[in-house]
């Protein structure tokens, strides 16, 4: 049990710097939430229940512009499509816990979580449940207060920008990307998903752009040939 | 309930399908192919990086140097480091040129 405990305390430590990066969007979404016509307790839930950063902005954004419901739900669902990637990605790394943990991680899977999860997996170590939930959870708590919090004193910060606020979250996610840059292919793929981003992001617009360079990446990655794992240097 | 709550919890069960869904799918199939699995190896480079350069398209110099720094700091430093050197690279920049 100490064991967790003490497992769960290192993945709560690890989501330190996650925190810090994405308070102010919480505090921002919050604040944009109940200026788009949502009440405190509304913009509460739906950091609550979707747990999402990108998409909730979309989603309160759309909302605002009154367009159909079922167009929000939509966009809300593009935005986070990415998921599945991870899902995929993660699944078989912790199809051996009980069925419960996985149906409950799958409800944290967020970008920072699945980034960090990755990075274990990197290392060589095994993912556990108390890691997880460590990590998990303490994102999950901060994001739901500091969002509610957003919503209800959001208009008393004075200059987000002189903070540097709104561009935290793109440094945390290049970060992350170098982060990656052992694996095979990684230029290539960053090149590839960079430049479709951007194409999609002029021409189709947000949020599609985060699906379709993705894709780009991703697709690389599988119509290069298939280089055979050797063991590198063993003869050096 | 109001069709505000019932947008949110319906956008939060599509979130949650694309959560638990890649895996649902995906583990119904015993062995990946090869180029399958170069597919998902690439996923996460892939992915984070169309939620910052995009960013770039909008960003002032501060911004872009801010990104540069924390590349240059990311080859060296841990997780932590990167992050503070570039979000102090963009806060003495905002101060000094906007």
């Amino acid at each position: 049990m100490s064991d967790g405990l003490a497992q769960f305390s290192r993945g709560a430590r690890m989501s330190v710097p996650v925190v810090v990066a994405s308070a102010p969007f919480a505090v921002l979404f919050g604040a944009l939430a109940v200026d788009n016509g949502f009440t405190v307790a509304e913009a509460t839930l739906m950091s609550a229940t979707i747990f999402g950063g990108a998409s909730q902005l979309v989603g309160i954004e759309l909302f605002g512009q009154h367009v159909a419901p079922w167009l929000v739900v939509l966009s809300i669902f593009a935005v986070n499509f990415r998921h599945v990637l991870y899902s995929a990605a993660i699944g078989p790394h912790i199809a051996h816990w009980p069925w419960l943990q996985q149906a409950v991680a799958y409800f944290f899977l967020t970008d920072p979580q699945y980034a960090e999860a990755e990075r274990i997996r990197e290392q060589g170590r095994k993912i556990g449940f108390a890691w997880y939930m460590g990590m998990a959870l303490t994102l999950y708590v901060c994001w739901v207060v500091e969002s509610g919090l957003g919503a209800l004193f959001g208009k008393l910060i004075p200059n987000p920008h002189a903070l540097g606020l709104d561009f935290l979250l793109p440094i945390y996610f290049l970060g992350i990307v170098m982060s990656f840059r052992n694996r095979p292919r990684w230029l290539p793929i960053v090149i590839a998903s960079a430049a479709a981003s951007m194409i999609a992001y002029k021409t189709v617009g947000s949020p599609w752009h985060v699906s379709l360079g993705a894709l780009a990446g991703v697709l690389l990655a599988a119509a290069l040939p298939v280089r055979e794992s050797k063991p590198v240097e063993a003869s050096a | 309930m109001s069709t505000t709550v019932w947008i949110i919890l319906a956008g939060a069960v599509a979130t949650y399908l694309t959560r638990v869904g890649g895996h649902l799918v995906l583990s119904r199939f015993q062995r990946l192919h090869p180029r399958v699995e170069a597919g998902l190896n690439a996923v996460p480079a892939a992915v984070l990086t169309t939620l910052v350069a995009p960013a770039t398209l909008t960003a002032g110099p501060s911004e872009l140097a801010a990104l540069a720094v924390a590349a240059i700091v990311a080859l060296r430093g841990g997780m932590m480091t990167m992050f503070l050197a570039g979000a102090a690279t963009l806060i003495v920049l905002r101060h000094f040129i906007g």
